[in-house]
């Protein structure tokens, strides 16, 4: 039997059991964790090929998005993904439940709770509400976007389009281009990234760099800052970039928009310098002609497709993984 | 914990051998069959099937990996959930006999598992269930088509089967657990 594809292990791959009863972020994950992940997405994906999209693994168990915030892809995904594995999905989103009477979030939890809910997805503007709702919680919590802190799925998701394509991670030189300042994306995929052994950079003017970080220390172990969009680039195995966040701008972090556009919108002219077989990604949604110019969107290289549809099978594997089986005794 | 050997290398090559030829007799038209190897040693066991089936006739029959965690009726009631690893059937099993192989059959379910498992993913003509080793005590109404080893056990007893592709060795063993009787 082919040894396959999915190995991020050097050695042998241990035996992992899954024991995070919550996904909050994937600052502490370990690499036969991601190894994990990476494999259950796969099978997952398999399933997503199928004429009959759906397994009965989570039959019986009820999943609930609790939206604080607006989203269509992430949400979407979700919803999906608990679908495909049988679970039965309420939707929760602010604008229309209790929360715009004053309910708090903990009462809300609560009322979910009393319905027998297993897994409780969150996303809220505050970072850190999703640890709140675990230590309130008996559910299962799973981070879908905490303020500017963590959105661990988009990192795993990531990480499973690169790795799928690249068939390995370890010193893939992974350039994250634009605001990470205000970005939970960048955030987790430095954690993620950088957890298994990619060079990350990240490419932005300083004022947009996370607080804390420049060119003589940051927080962030082996990342590399560059402000130099073509010496970021050069080299570049995954170009990757966010959104410039237009409603998060009036803090006079960066003087114009037509300024950030001259010296850091994705061109193809600068995306060339990256390697021939560079991959393009993006996580949604994406402003044309700011961030990066609108003929990239769907050229060859760009799998900004291919991370929605992945978005599902990872989403698959950790619904299966935190919220299957029988976790009451860990 | 005692073991013995049931079953050789050697013992094995040659059940191998009359197992593909049964499935020979039985299905004239070869060319409408898929092999499909359960995880984990179901695999090499179809894969071994499908080779004598092509040095006897000459047929070439497709064979597949079916991964079935995600259909088992104890995921809610297990602690520790198994991993689940890829699927993959390279041709449609629509209209196809379909040949599931796995090593052991014992109380029935994973098999129930894994004809669930393909049901969603095509209208197979029919399925047909071939084992190496059929131990007894069913807890399912299924039975095997094609059977290599009957081995008569008790519950306290755990057949294990080895084979090169994922062990280094053919061989297969019966254990006697005693009184820690482990699932």
């Amino acid at each position: 039997m082919a040894k396959e594809q999915t190995e991020l292990l050097e050695d042998e791959p241990q035996n992992l059991n899954w024991t995070r009863k919550h996904l909050l972020d994937i600052d502490s994950f370990t690499v036969a964790e991601y190894d994990l992940v990476l494999k259950t997405a796969s099978a997952m994906k398999e399933i997503l090929s199928r004429p009959i999209k759906k397994v009965p693994a989570l039959r019986g168990k009820t999943i609930a998005t609790l939206f604080y915030e607006p989203s269509t892809r992430t949400r979407g995904s979700f919803e999906l993904a608990a679908k495909n594995l049988s679970a039965d999905v309420i939707n929760l989103a602010s604008a229309s439940s209790s929360i715009v009477k004053g309910e708090s979030l903990i009462d809300t939890l609560h009322t979910l709770q009393a319905m027998g809910v297993n897994g409780i997805v969150i996303r809220h503007s505050m970072a850190g509400a999703p640890y709140l709702a675990a230590k309130h919680a008996q559910a299962s919590i799973i981070n879908a976007g905490d303020g500017w802190h963590a959105h661990p799925t988009q990192a795993l998701l990531d990480m499973y389009t690169v790795f799928e394509q690249k068939k390995h991670l370890k010193d893939l030189k992974v350039v994250i281009l634009g605001d990470s300042r205000h970005s939970r994306v960048a955030r987790s995929n430095i954690w993620g990234f950088s957890g298994v052994g990619a060079k990350v950079t990240l490419c932005a003017p300083l004022t947009l760099l996370p607080p804390g970080m420049n060119y003589r220390y940051h927080p962030y172990q082996g990342v590399e800052i560059e402000t130099d969009i073509q010496k970021a680039l050069e080299g570049a195995d995954v170009v990757m970039v966010l959104r410039l966040q237009k409603e998060r701008q009036n803090a006079g972090l960066m003087p114009d928009v037509r300024e950030y556009i001259r010296y850091y919108q994705l061109n193809r002219q600068r995306f060339a310098l990256a390697k021939p077989d560079a991959m393009l990604m993006h996580p949604g949604p994406v402003n044309e002609n700011i961030e990066i110019e609108p003929e990239l969107i769907r050229c060859p290289a760009s799998v900004i497709d291919q991370q929605v549809t992945n978005g599902i099978a990872v989403r698959m594997a950790l619904l299966y993984l935190v919220i299957g089986g029988k976790k009451d005794e860990i | 914990m005692t073991n013995k050997t049931v079953l050789t290398a050697e013992d094995i090559r040659r059940t191998l051998g009359r197992m593909a030829h049964e499935i020979i007799e039985h299905n004239r038209d070869l060319s409408n069959i898929v092999m499909v190897g359960m995880r984990t040693r179901g695999v090499p066991i179809a894969h071994r099937l499908a080779e004598n089936i092509k040095k006897y006739e000459g047929t070439t029959i497709p064979v597949g990996v079916l991964d079935f965690s995600l259909y088992r009726d104890d995921l809610a009631h297990r602690n520790l959930q198994p991993v689940v690893e890829s699927t993959s059937i390279p041709v449609s099993i629509d209209e196809k006999i379909v040949i599931l192989v796995d090593d052991v059959l014992y109380t029935g379910r994973s098999a129930r598992a894994a004809m669930d498992a393909l049901i969603d993913m095509g209208r197979p003509s029919s399925i047909k269930l071939a084992v190496m080793i059929d131990r007894g005590h069913r807890e399912l109404p299924i039975r095997a088509d094609y059977v290599g080893k009957n081995i008569p056990s008790s519950r306290n007893e755990d057949v294990r089967v080895k084979l090169s592709e994922t062990d280094d060795t053919d061989e297969v063993s019966i254990f006697n657990l005693g009184e820690t009787q482990e699932e």
